[in-house]
């Protein structure tokens, strides 16, 4: 049955991956675009909800994990004149070193103190970035367009800021992390995460170490933020403290929760439903905000599960 | 009949002094003969226009929403006015202006989404109007990467520093750099030697901590402490106690929601016996000075790019200008005396638009194709001329830096105004060019 | 050492006095948000929003009566008041419907602070407006001088405190939000109107954030986006004065308050605020519920 599961999810992941493959050659140039954007912070949703929708912990300062990849591949690239893999391998390792320091650390606490911890952890690497921006470029931030190379592949040179590039990129770094999350969550380890989102004082008692499951849980969560926003700097240049505010922590929130938390896809829909309710609401009105915050109180009233939990819930019980 | 001939003679003086031979001096030849047929009959050309090409689109990227709404708001009524005045005159090289605008929230996310909005889904020909300097930083790349000419209305070092590319100019609103370098001599030689330069902890607040302390040592004055304040903070008294004794000036360029607490925080702490103030209007914009809190402004100075109060030393230009974009004369909306203007950033708005009127119509620019053209003819500028397309003032412009200069106004508080004691020569804030987009590709 | 006490000592006094009102105000705002947290168990994210209307109520009272005084005195009886009825509006549509779940309601909430944000920037518009204070006299020390209705906020704060525990200990209303906050379940046996009195706390609490508000708004200044700064130092006090607790509430107001304005002083303000942090995390690692707080999961 499980194995049915997997199998089902895995075609239905695969489809939707299929079908964005397809998608960029449809799209007009605007949409290719937008869609590029969205698959790279749907990425970092998904890595956001395999702490929330998974481990049932929930983070207010997740964009400490997304700017400190950011930041390292970009400085390192601006610095270090490191390659584009280099940059993401060291964005990459960077943030697993914070995840990992921060987690034995916070996990002491769980619940709304947790959440609390989070918020001020992230205000406070906010608040280094700005007080180092004798190096760091504080608030202005600072563009990689002329510091990148050139990619590289069969001999043809591209440039990173390619609309190709773009979006198979990100298109890769979604479909490698939806099959990491869908492989760990029908693996023994995403069984007892699920427990421990369940009820983590029984999961204790049947003799886990719920504090080394959760360990696990937050630095996969917070290093695959950090390449994802590693990659947001290789692929869309601009490097700056926007994405270390609280805003950026709320927003995989929303995304995660509006597509169905505990779904792996849900983060997906709900990114790409938000972008394009922001992208079209603007250009009714000039208070999107007012509509974006009118839709979340009616989404989550009616839908609380998001749009990929209530589906899971009445059709297809096999979603992971 | 008075009118049409201030415009004739305005119209002429739009004409620029371009170095480019043989390119820009045919189109000037052919712009000349648009303008010309249209000094004739201003009315008829619109209907000669709608006979030719389709509108020329520009896209608006505006800060709508986010810390930037105050300014995002004048900036959009200037905006329309420029275009209205612009379209019943003929619009650009014959064809009607169109605006597109998009809100960016303030945000440098959300610049590079707009930019690319306007680009590819609008396909407008040019994107103007971010002001504030981090957006620009994220939107200004994007602009370049698309190659689209991007025209930045802000004020801020990043066009001449180099930073960002050859589709980027700031043509019509001066940047910091200049502006310092220009008042702080003044303050130097007026005010006082000693100074204490209060500024808020980002870029905006070090190009002054920067530019000032150079400014100093030029004009022989010292700068006796530098206090950075966090763009977060509600409360002041506490820094005001670290400001030595012997200072001369306070040299003040808080901005955001704080300003009233800070000057009235100042009033309070220091009582009836306080420093020379010297300020940035850029504190006060958007904001009356009768506000509550405020009596202790009152006899200090202000930096202007623009004065607010009119007077009876202002252009027919400027006169026309402000009339064109609702302002009454003590600087406040026409029609809500309590909604008070931008007035020392707004008309970077409206100059840019002509601006691009006259890179347009020199260059012959027609389509996307001829971005090349239209940003060597651009550069290829050396100036405008003071008049209606360009009330502010005269200016200078470097086709390296991308970069306008122009002069500056020093106003004192008084009787409940702003009054111009000072106004300072474009050269004052002249620097050596830092940069040569000439030399890069396009 | 009595040269540092001549150099410093006036730094030092006038980080107490702003520290201290500070202080008042924060436990003022946070005490709202820590018995929503205690009585409810949920987290308001728009806990910043009710600040916020109260500042932005107070200065159109100012504006209508063009007095400061009686704007003062309308905006202290309104403000709260409309406030508290915006929150009992929430509740009844919105918590209420989401059965009070966390997740659920963080997201709730957001929504809630984007709307009420928004709609402040349609009728109040984006710039900061200036209001008067009801009383105002400068109180010249020898080394500086300082607003005097500064201290005004400071005791009318304390007064509110006051009634808050008051509220609390002496009244009907306290019991049933204590008993509530207890146990919910066996507070709804003995016959306690728990869905009003979830009601009742979420006014409360908003309408202490507004009167913090309407105190703050003669010193500080009106704009629709002041209030997530006061939401991120709330949420700090709470956490180390722990849920729920009163007392604790307080005691941590006061140490950060006054700590915040002694240490930005002597530091740079940015690196205070750091250093803060950090030892907020200490804190809550040697004793996660906080100061005084019972053990919440």
């Amino acid at each position: 049955m499980r194995k049915k599961s997997l199998i089902y999810s895995l075609l239905f992941q695969g489809g939707i991956l299929l079908l964005l493959f397809i998608l960029q050659f449809i799209l007009p140039t605007y949409h290719h675009s937008s869609v590029s954007k969205i698959m790279v912070l749907a990425s970092y949703a998904v890595a956001y909800n395999f702490l929330l929708g998974y481990t049932g912990l929930m983070s207010l300062g997740h964009a400490m994990f997304f700017a400190a990849g950011m930041y390292a591949a970009g400085l390192g690239i601006y610095y270090l004149e490191l390659s584009a893999l280099g940059a993401l391998l060291f964005g990459a390792a960077f943030t697993l070193v914070i995840s990992l320091l921060f987690g034995l650390f916070a996990l002491r606490t769980s619940g709304v103190s947790f959440l609390i911890v989070t918020l001020m952890f992230g205000q406070t690497f906010y608040l280094s970035i700005l007080y180092f921006n004798e190096f760091t470029f504080g608030q202005d931030g600072f563009s990689l367009a002329k510091h990148l190379g050139k990619l590289v592949i069969f001999n043809k040179e591209y440039l990173y800021s390619n609309p190709d590039v773009r979006y198979n990129f990100a298109l890769i770094l979604l479909t490698a992390y939806l099959l990491i999350s869908t492989l760990i969550m029908f693996s023994p380890v995403g069984r007892i995460l699920i427990a421990i989102r369940e009820n983590e004082s029984r999961t204790q008692l049947l003799g886990y170490n719920v504090y080394y499951y959760k360990l696990f849980a937050l630095v996969l969560s917070g290093t695959f933020s950090g390449i994802a926003g590693a990659m947001h700097a290789l692929l869309f240049t601009y490097v700056g403290t926007t994405f270390a505010e609280i805003h950026h922590s709320i927003s995989p929130i929303l995304w995660t929760l509006l597509g169905g938390a505990g779904t792996v896809i849900g983060p997906l829909f709900g990114t790409g439903i938000m972008y394009y309710l922001v992208d079209i609401i603007s250009g009714i009105t000039s208070n999107y905000q007012l509509v974006v915050g009118a839709v979340l109180i009616l989404m989550i009233i009616w839908f609380p599960m998001g749009i990929m939990g209530t589906l899971r819930q009445k059709w297809m019980k096999w979603l992971p | 009949m008075v009118k049409k001939d201030l415009e004739k003679v305005d119209q002429a003086s739009e004409l620029n002094l371009s170095r480019r031979n043989v390119l820009g001096a045919g189109a000037l030849v052919a712009g000349a003969g648009i303008i010309g047929s249209q000094m004739i009959d201003p009315i008829a050309g619109i209907a000669h226009a709608a006979g030719s090409d389709a509108p020329i689109k520009i896209g608006f990227q505006a800060h709508r929403t986010g810390i930037g709404a105050l300014y995002g708001r004048w900036y959009e009524r200037t905006t329309n006015a420029a275009v209205k005045h612009i379209n019943s005159i003929g619009g650009i090289a014959g064809r009607p202006v169109e605006i597109i605008t998009e809100d960016d929230g303030t945000d440098p996310k959300r610049g590079a989404d707009v930019v690319e909005k306007l680009a590819t889904q609008h396909k407008v020909d040019f994107v103007f109007g971010t002001l504030f300097s981090h957006v620009v930083m994220g939107s200004a790349p994007r602009a370049g990467e698309l190659k689209i000419p991007y025209f930045v209305v802000s004020e801020g070092y990043h066009v001449a520093s180099g930073a960002l590319n050859r589709y980027v100019f700031q043509p019509c609103i001066t940047d910091v750099r200049a502006q310092i370098s220009a008042v702080s001599g003044w303050m130097f030689n007026n005010l006082g030697k000693n100074v204490t330069i209060i500024y808020p902890d980002y870029a905006f607040g070090y190009n002054h901590r920067d530019y000032a302390s150079a400014a100093a040592e030029k004009h022989g004055g010292k700068i006796v402490a530098k206090i950075a304040i966090p763009p977060t903070e509600s409360s002041y008294t506490r820094y005001f106690v670290k400001i030595p004794k012997n200072t001369d000036v306070i040299y003040h360029v808080m901005v955001g929601p704080g300003v009233l607490t800070f000057v009235r925080e100042l009033g309070e702490h220091f009582g009836p016996n306080h420093p020379q103030l010297f300020g940035f209007i850029d504190s006060l914009e958007g904001v009356n000075i009768s506000s509550p809190g405020l009596d202790f402004l009152d006899g200090s100075h202000f930096w202007e790019a623009m004065p607010r109060y009119a007077s009876a030393a202002d252009s027919a230009g400027s006169r026309f200008y402000r009339n064109a974009v609702g302002v009454d004369n003590s600087g406040a909306s026409k029609s809500d005396s309590k909604d008070v203007a931008a007035y020392s950033h707004m008309f970077g708005c409206w100059e840019t638009l002509f601006a691009i009127k006259e890179a347009v119509e020199q260059s012959g620019y027609k389509s996307k194709k001829d971005y090349a053209t239209l940003i060597e003819t651009m550069e290829g500028f050396t100036g405008f001329n003071e008049g209606i397309a360009h009330p502010q003032g005269s200016k200078a412009f470097s086709g390296k830096t991308h970069q306008c200069y122009g002069q500056q106004f020093v106003s004192k508080v008084g009787n409940g105004k702003l009054n111009v004691v000072h106004k300072t020569s474009i050269a004052d804030g002249m620097y050596e060019p830092e940069t040569d987009y000439t030399k890069q590709s396009l | 050492m009595s040269s540092w006490i001549n150099e410093n000592g006036p730094l030092l006094f006038l980080a107490l006095l702003d520290g201290t009102v500070t202080a008042f105000v924060l436990a003022l705002i946070a005490l709202g948000l820590s018995l929503v947290f205690g009585v409810m168990r949920i987290v308001n994210i728009a806990h910043g929003e009710f600040f916020m209307l109260g500042a932005v109520f107070s200065w159109f009272a100012f504006d209508l009566t063009d007095d400061p005084l009686w704007g003062f005195l309308l905006a202290l009886v309104l403000a709260p008041a409309l406030v508290g009825g915006i929150a009992v509006f929430s509740d009844r549509f919105i918590l209420r419907k989401i059965k009070y779940h966390p997740e659920s309601t963080i997201v709730a909430t957001i929504g809630l602070l984007y709307v009420i944000q928004s709609l402040t920037l349609i009728v109040f518009g984006p710039e900061a407006r200036a209001v008067e204070a009801p009383l105002y006299f400068r109180i010249q020390f020898p080394w500086f001088g300082y607003s005097g209705y500064k201290l005004i906020v400071a005791g009318m704060s304390a007064l509110g405190l006051l009634g808050v525990w008051l509220l609390m200990i002496r009244s009907k209303l306290g019991l049933y939000m204590r008993a509530t906050q207890q146990d919910l379940e066996i507070a709804k046996t003995y016959g306690v109107p728990t869905k009003k009195i979830y009601a009742a706390v979420f006014a409360l609490g908003g309408g202490l954030a507004a009167l913090a508000g309407v105190l703050v708004v003669p010193i500080r200044q009106a704009d629709h986006l002041m209030g997530l700064e006061p939401l991120l130092l709330s949420f700090i006090v709470v956490i180390i004065g722990g849920l729920g607790s009163i007392r604790g509430t307080i005691v941590a107001a006061f140490i950060i308050g006054i700590s915040d304005g002694i240490i930005s002083v002597f530091y740079e303000p940015t690196l205070a605020k750091m250093l803060a942090t950090l030892f907020v995390a200490m804190v809550l690692v040697l004793k996660p519920s906080g100061l005084y707080g019972e053990e919440v999961a």
